[in-house]
């Protein structure tokens, strides 16, 4: 399932359903395996995402369940998103419809990736993961309200856990300047001091 | 907090402000690009109306999705064919060096900017491939991105970034015969595991590192990734400039005395100050291999599958997850594991004394029967260098193909790939579920010396046993 809207501007707060995706180390490729990289755009990533995962659980998978489609936050363990830096693992969940993801870590560059297309990638301890994870398996039609400031997750029926986000970034988020273009070309005598300061720049 | 490292140094050189959310505005010195991950970055600044600020500055070249049989144009994929003229025609727009098939300078791009004398200390090197901490090994500060910052390094030089802690890795004594920079990684993967690094950068230092080749420490680099750190690197000395010296984008003349100096000063020095360090022995490590499905489930190669109860509690999930998939008995030998495919290559292992340490072993012998064994350069001017030594010719003789350049079965996005579920010995850097093009596929992670010792034996074997190695003279 794709969905045609993608964030823009602040976000202060993501509702829907959550996919609980068990386990730790989940890498790149398994989001979205290399084959479907050979593309010049991301538009039809949505549909591959765990492409093989789900074809081996042949319609068992979290991401095929009928009660999950058009979920919005994702819920994983630790080191999500490690391997391959390939936006294109977050392009496909994103389009898929995911805007916020809960989880225990998160390898950097996969977070670096998801800040850059304002999905925010909350953390929480280990035992608070495994127990939303047990509550969202439990129920897993029940929509969710993840909000920024403070970081926090509400259930429909009232249950709360308090979730993490650096603080930098959540600012960013909140206030809509989490990408990171515009503000980068702000600094443009800086960037010419610095090129100018470097002497590798300068033929030494 | 680190101070006086080399890491500090180079951040300190290339801050360019401060950004809203606490992050650093951080100046690229060295972009490279490939055709997978740049297509959209340049689809982005062209919706933006906004032009590539130092053309000069990045540098492209065909590495993924290249077969490794024909190269000739059209690619038998159409796709593939796709993404390589929009590379062209991105490169052309914008001014941008492509060293594209044929030129005698393409290659796996980190591959390529080394041997091109393109990555040098004291520069920040960033491209969309996670494998960029390879040019930590010349003192670099090298790290992976994803499109939408190659988006940003085209339109501004720069990155939001933040900083990293940084480990010391110390390694003491020197590898064994028979035991390569592949198996040091390996090694200090499994100990700290991958995602040991997360947080940090790896400095990769002591004697051990110091007798390193500059190949040897890009593999050790390379690999930082795996363990978690997002860039790796070794502080420049000697052995760096001996390499830089005389490459074609290398500083000549006086400025190339200039060069040194500065890069010398970059050092980690001895009052550095570190997050955290941690030691290890070179000697007392064996010839590694991965039995699982990460790149931190590795076992020396005459150790045996560990059992559950060997295994860390929070880790066995995963254990369990890899003898499923692997197919592999707990407590049992990993020497002895039959393989179906061999492959020598990649960014990891597909430089000249990688293919110099597997012909090393395969000549004057042959590949066994029903293997299918093949050797695929990292650059054309690797090739070029092999077959000027006659290494294409050992490695036919004993039975592997000798390909072209390029990516290959590291990640399958081109026409090399396992089928079914088969196994393969492979010198690349991931042994992922389904890395290597087939979702039941499996990798088994080893040096190119032990990759060549597997495709002759036809199973897992221990180079050491099944060749005399020439113990190197020291000290």
């Amino acid at each position: 399932m794709t969905s045609p809207c993608f964030p823009v501007g602040p976000i202060s707060a993501v509702r829907g359903r959550a996919v609980v995706i068990a386990g730790d180390d989940i890498d790149t490729d398994r989001i979205i395996p290399a084959r479907f990289l050979k593309c010049v755009t991301f538009d039809g990533l949505g549909e591959q995402v765990f492409a093989d995962d789900r074809a081996e659980l042949s319609g068992e998978h979290p991401f095929d369940r009928a009660e999950l489609q058009g979920a919005s936050v994702l819920v994983v363990n630790r080191n999500f998103g490690c391997g391959s830096s390939r936006e294109h693992a977050p392009q496909a969940l994103m389009r898929w419809g995911i805007r916020a993801v809960v989880g225990e870590s998160f390898a950097e560059i996969f977070y670096g990736n998801c800040l850059a297309l304002g999905i925010p990638c909350f953390t929480a301890s280990h035992s608070s993961v495994l127990s939303l994870q047990e509550a969202l398996i439990a129920d897993s039609g029940q929509e969710l309200s993840l909000s920024l400031v403070p970081a926090s997750l509400e259930t429909s029926q009232g249950r709360v856990w308090q979730l993490e986000l650096q603080a930098g970034h959540q600012q960013m988020l909140a206030s809509g300047q989490w990408d990171a273009t515009s503000q980068l070309l702000a600094h443009d005598s800086e960037l010419n001091c610095t090129a100018a300061s470097l002497p590798y720049f300068n033929g030494f | 907090m680190s101070a006086g490292t080399l890491y500090d140094k180079v951040w300190d050189l290339h801050r360019v402000a401060q950004l809203p959310g606490g992050s650093t505005q951080l100046f690229i010195g060295l972009h490279l690009i490939h055709e997978v991950t740049s297509p959209q970055a340049f689809a982005a600044l062209k919706e933006l109306g906004l032009p590539v600020r130092h053309p000069g500055r990045t540098v492209a070249t065909v590495d993924h999705i290249v077969p490794t049989t024909s190269q000739a144009r059209p690619f038998a994929d159409p796709l593939a064919e796709e993404m390589l003229a929009t590379l062209e025609r991105n490169c052309g727009d914008y001014g941008i060096t492509l060293h594209g098939l044929g030129s005698g300078r393409q290659g796996i791009v980190h591959v390529i900017a080394p041997e091109l004398g393109l990555t040098q200390p004291g520069m920040t090197v960033a491209c969309g491939d996670s494998h960029t901490s390879t040019h930590g090994a010349f003192g670099a500060i090298a790290f992976g991105i994803g499109t939408s910052q190659v988006r940003d390094v085209l339109a501004s030089q720069s990155l939001s970034m933040g900083k990293l802690k940084v480990r010391r890795i110390w390694v003491e004594g020197r590898l064994q015969p028979g035991v390569y920079a592949k198996d040091l990684v390996l090694h200090i993967i499994r100990v700290l595991g991958v995602k040991g690094g997360v947080g940090y950068a790896y400095e990769f230092a002591g004697p051990a590192i110091d007798a390193l080749t500059m190949e040897e420490r890009m593999t050790l680099c390379n690999m930082a990734i795996e363990g978690g750190a997002r860039c790796g690197y070794v502080n420049p000395d000697a052995v760096t400039f001996a390499y830089l010296q005389g490459r074609p984008y290398a500083p000549k003349g006086e400025a190339w005395e200039r060069a040194v100096a500065w890069w010398r000063g970059l050092a980690s020095g001895s009052e550095a100050v570190f997050d955290d360090e941690v030691r290890f022995d070179a000697a007392a490590i064996a010839p590694t291999i991965t039995w699982g499905i990460t790149p931190g489930q590795g076992i020396g190669v005459d150790e045996t599958v560990p059992t559950l109860e060997q295994t860390e509690p929070d880790e066995r999930p995963l254990a369990q997850e890899a003898y499923r998939y692997m197919d592999l008995q707990p407590g049992t030998p990993i020497a002895g594991t039959p393989v179906d495919v061999c492959f020598i290559g990649s960014c990891t292992n597909g430089r000249l004394s990688d293919l110099q340490a597997a012909a090393a072993v395969a000549k004057g012998r042959h590949v066994a029967a029903g293997v299918r064994a093949f050797v695929v350069p990292g650059s054309e001017q690797v090739a070029a260098a092999a077959e000027a030594e006659g290494l294409d010719q050992v490695f036919r003789e004993a039975g592997f193909e000798w390909r072209e350049p390029g990516c290959s079965m590291c990640l399958a996005m081109n026409p090399d790939r396992l089928e079914g579920r088969q196994i393969s010995a492979s010198s690349s850097n991931r042994n992922f579920k389904g890395r290597q093009g087939s979702a039941t596929g499996r990798t088994l992670l080893m040096s190119p010396a032990m990759v060549a010792a597997a495709a002759i034996a036809g199973k897992v074997s221990d180079v050491r046993q099944l060749f005399p190695i020439t113990p190197c003279l020291q000290p």
